[in-house]
């Protein structure tokens, strides 16, 4: 049996009445890339901080890389890198002078040389003397992850690392991500990107602060259970939108000049489609993007 | 290096580099007390009464009666008897006593005489503006005798009585600025420590650099420890400006121990520091933090006996104004610089200060937050 890099069950967190994180069970294996997913409020940032010692738990228990997380926040600390939702480094520092203040934190032996290394292995040697608050949001990201990465963690906790990131340096970055999970390194990154969640080794699916479903990308899609059908129509904005009215639906999403409907009931959706289409349809297998999209829409409530 | 050390230094490395970074306010920090210097120097005109005030009469006298009735009447002095001229001498050096009357051996039998003997007055000019209309009332006091005088010396009166003879203390050319100067550099302290740390800290939440330090092996007592050095750097760096300026522009007297007025104002930012760490801690932004700190620069500036003279200020305000580490401070370095004080002379304006500084520590520790809740 794998190890596990985050092992914990029970995990509550209320802010006044809220309970923003419910009961929330989370398995992460080590070396495992871990899609962390949900809509916005659905507590993500809030498990992540947990799990980073940030909050204190209202409930559960269980262990990050081995320490107690209620316990041995210290040690926690010392060996994860957490990557903030917002840029959390300081835009009046230079890349290099925010790089040398964290390997003075993390107490790393030879600061010059990690710097070096993390800087040519994430091609920053063109900014190390820029301010970071002249940089662009795709290399911001790069340095906040060059920042996380320094002290070498065994656990990454990366809170939508690419949030506004192209689709070509999003590319690269997690072609670095899949580098560092192949030196052992586990990840737990959470993301919007339906390309993203592609890319990881497994998915957790988050509503309202407990997971909703979970699973690799491939058999999550098509265990779904859910019938997608696939309409061609010039008039598709109307069309999705008297769509999303009608019973069986359970969501209608726009990809370009296509139409996918999704329900969980054949006969129902078929009824619905027969009104509303009669031009015809197709069914299609339902990728991963109807599948949450169908999570999205009905609450997560499956 | 151990692990604290290094990782106080990686913070200071930053906080340094942040200050210098930052023209703009670095510029502000020493333009700030100049300005304030010019301003308040010559802006400030005020008229306090009740003024404490000693008499020393040294031996019976039954004019003191009616001149002591004419002092309070003019409602400038608020008279006590005194028992010797050190009591006097000591009220004085401590605040205590701006003014000290004199009555000479013999007063009644040198007025009944037609001597016109002299009465010493012996009055703190520290604050100029305190003690100026009290002074001028002094005029109109000679002739207040008259009611009491015998037959004789009353007809042939022409000059008055007895006169006033009047020595300015401490600040004999009675120049404002040498007033205001102690009390401004407390309250540049005041704004570069505790209004400065209050907004790095607060700044540090707001950006969301404080839940990346958080996250990491930083330790709360490095965090703060950090945030203080620099600022008590900048602010030692503004009373050695203050002081070299005036010195040359108003000839400030150095009358006291550097040393000693340095230790004393230590105590003071320490006070600062601790308070602009509890303000941050409690405070969730930068607009928050500097709304509490204006909250307690206010009272500062009006209580403290910076702006209105503090014996001119009403019962209650005194009293909120002495539970103000700014109130004695003030106080200190008057004493140091225009009276040349020594330990055991402001010792009694320190200890507040020191209790004031725990305080504000125990409630800043107790306060910090190491989590985000
Ligand atoms: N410190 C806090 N105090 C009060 N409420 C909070 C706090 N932090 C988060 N919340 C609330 O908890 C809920 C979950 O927030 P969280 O940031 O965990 O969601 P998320 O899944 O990360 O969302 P997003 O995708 O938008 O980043 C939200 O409704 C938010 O308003
Ligand atoms: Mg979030």
């Amino acid at each position: 049996m794998t190890n596990l890099a985050i092992d914990v069950t029970g995990l509550s967190k209320s802010f006044g009445t809220s309970k923003v994180v419910d009961s929330l069970d989370l398995q992460v294996a080590e070396g495992e890339i871990c899609g962390f997913l949900g809509a916005n409020g659905s507590g993500k940032t809030t498990t992540i901080r947990l799990l980073s010692g940030l909050l204190k738990p209202d409930a559960g228990r269980g262990q990050c890389i081995g320490y107690d997380i209620l316990k041995q926040t210290d040690q926690i600390r010392r060996e994860i890198g957490y990557m903030t939702q917002k840029f959390s480094y300081y835009e009046d520092l230079t890349v290099y002078e925010n790089l040398y203040l964290v390997a003075g934190i993390y107490e790393i032996g030879q600061p010059q040389a990690a710097i070096a290394k993390v800087v040519s292995d994430l091609g920053l040697a063109p900014y190390v003397k820029k301010l970071a608050g002249t940089l662009s949001g795709g290399w911001k990201q790069r340095l906040a992850l060059a920042a996380c990465v320094l002290h070498r963690p065994k656990l990454l906790l990366l809170d939508e690392p690419t949030a506004g990131v192209d689709v070509k340096a999003r590319r690269e970055f997690w072609d670095l991500l899949h580098d560092m999970a192949a030196d052992g390194i586990t990840v737990l990154v959470s993301t919007h990107y339906m390309d993203e969640a592609a890319r990881c080794k497994r998915i957790v699916y988050l509503a309202n602060g407990h997971i909703v479903v979970q699973g690799d990308p491939v058999s999550l899609a098509a265990g779904s259970g859910l019938i997608t059908f696939e309409i061609k129509t010039a008039n598709i904005d109307a069309l999705a939108h008297e769509a999303r009215q009608r019973v069986g639906i359970e969501a209608a999403a726009v990809f370009g000049p296509l139409l996918h409907v999704t329900g969980s009931k054949r006969d129902i959706l078929e009824a619905s489609l027969h009104e509303l289409a009669p031009e015809g349809w197709q069914e299609v297998e339902p990728t991963l993007e109807d599948v949450f999209i169908h999570l999205l829409a009905t609450g997560g409530s499956g | 290096m151990t692990g604290f050390a290094r990782r106080l230094w990686a913070l200071l490395r930053k906080e340094w580099i942040q200050m210098w970074g930052d023209p703009l306010t670095l510029r502000l920090i020493l333009a700030l007390p100049l300005l304030q210097l010019v301003l308040y120097g010559f802006a400030i005109n005020t008229n306090p009464k009740n003024l404490p005030t000693g008499i020393i009469a040294a031996g019976y006298s039954k004019y003191e009666r009616d001149l002591v009735a004419a002092l309070q009447n003019t409602g400038y002095f608020n008279v006590r008897t005194l028992h010797s001229e050190q009591e006097g001498e000591q009220g004085l050096v401590e605040g205590k006593l701006l003014f000290v009357i004199n009555i000479p051996a013999d007063f009644d039998r040198s007025v009944d005489r037609g001597d016109v003997p002299s009465v010493l007055m012996d009055a703190d000019a520290t604050d100029p503006s305190a003690v100026g209309n009290a002074m001028s009332a002094l005029g109109s006091l000679t002739s207040t005798l008259n009611r009491d005088l015998p037959p004789t010396v009353q007809t042939q009166i022409r000059s008055p009585p007895f006169q006033f003879v009047i020595h300015a203390r401490y600040n004999p050319e009675q120049l404002t600025v040498l007033n205001v100067l102690p009390g401004l550099i407390c309250l540049v302290l005041i704004f570069s420590t505790l209004f400065l740390t209050t907004l790095s800290i607060a700044k540090e939440r707001e950006r969301g650099t404080m839940e990346n330090l958080l996250a990491t092996p930083v330790r709360p007592v490095e965090l703060m420890i950090a945030k203080i050095v620099p600022y008590v750097f900048i602010g030692y760096l503004q009373v050695v400006l203050i002081l070299v300026v005036s010195t040359l522009l108003f000839a400030l007297p150095m009358r006291g121990s550097l040393l000693l007025l340095m230790l004393a104002l230590g105590l003071f930012i320490i006070s600062n520091l601790a308070l602009g760490l509890t303000f941050s801690s409690v405070a969730t932004n930068q607009m928050q933090a500097q709304q509490m700190a204006q909250f307690t620069l206010m009272p500062s500036f009006i209580l403290s006996g910076f702006f209105f003279p503090f014996s001119g200020m009403p019962q209650w305000a005194q009293w909120v104004g002495e539970l103000l580490p700014t109130t004695h401070i003030i106080r200190v370095v008057r004493g140091i610089l225009l009276k040349g004080s020594s330990f055991d002379q402001i010792v009694n304006d320190l200890w507040p200060i020191a209790l004031f500084a725990l305080g504000a520590i125990i409630v800043s520790v107790t306060f910090y937050r190491e989590t985000l809740d």
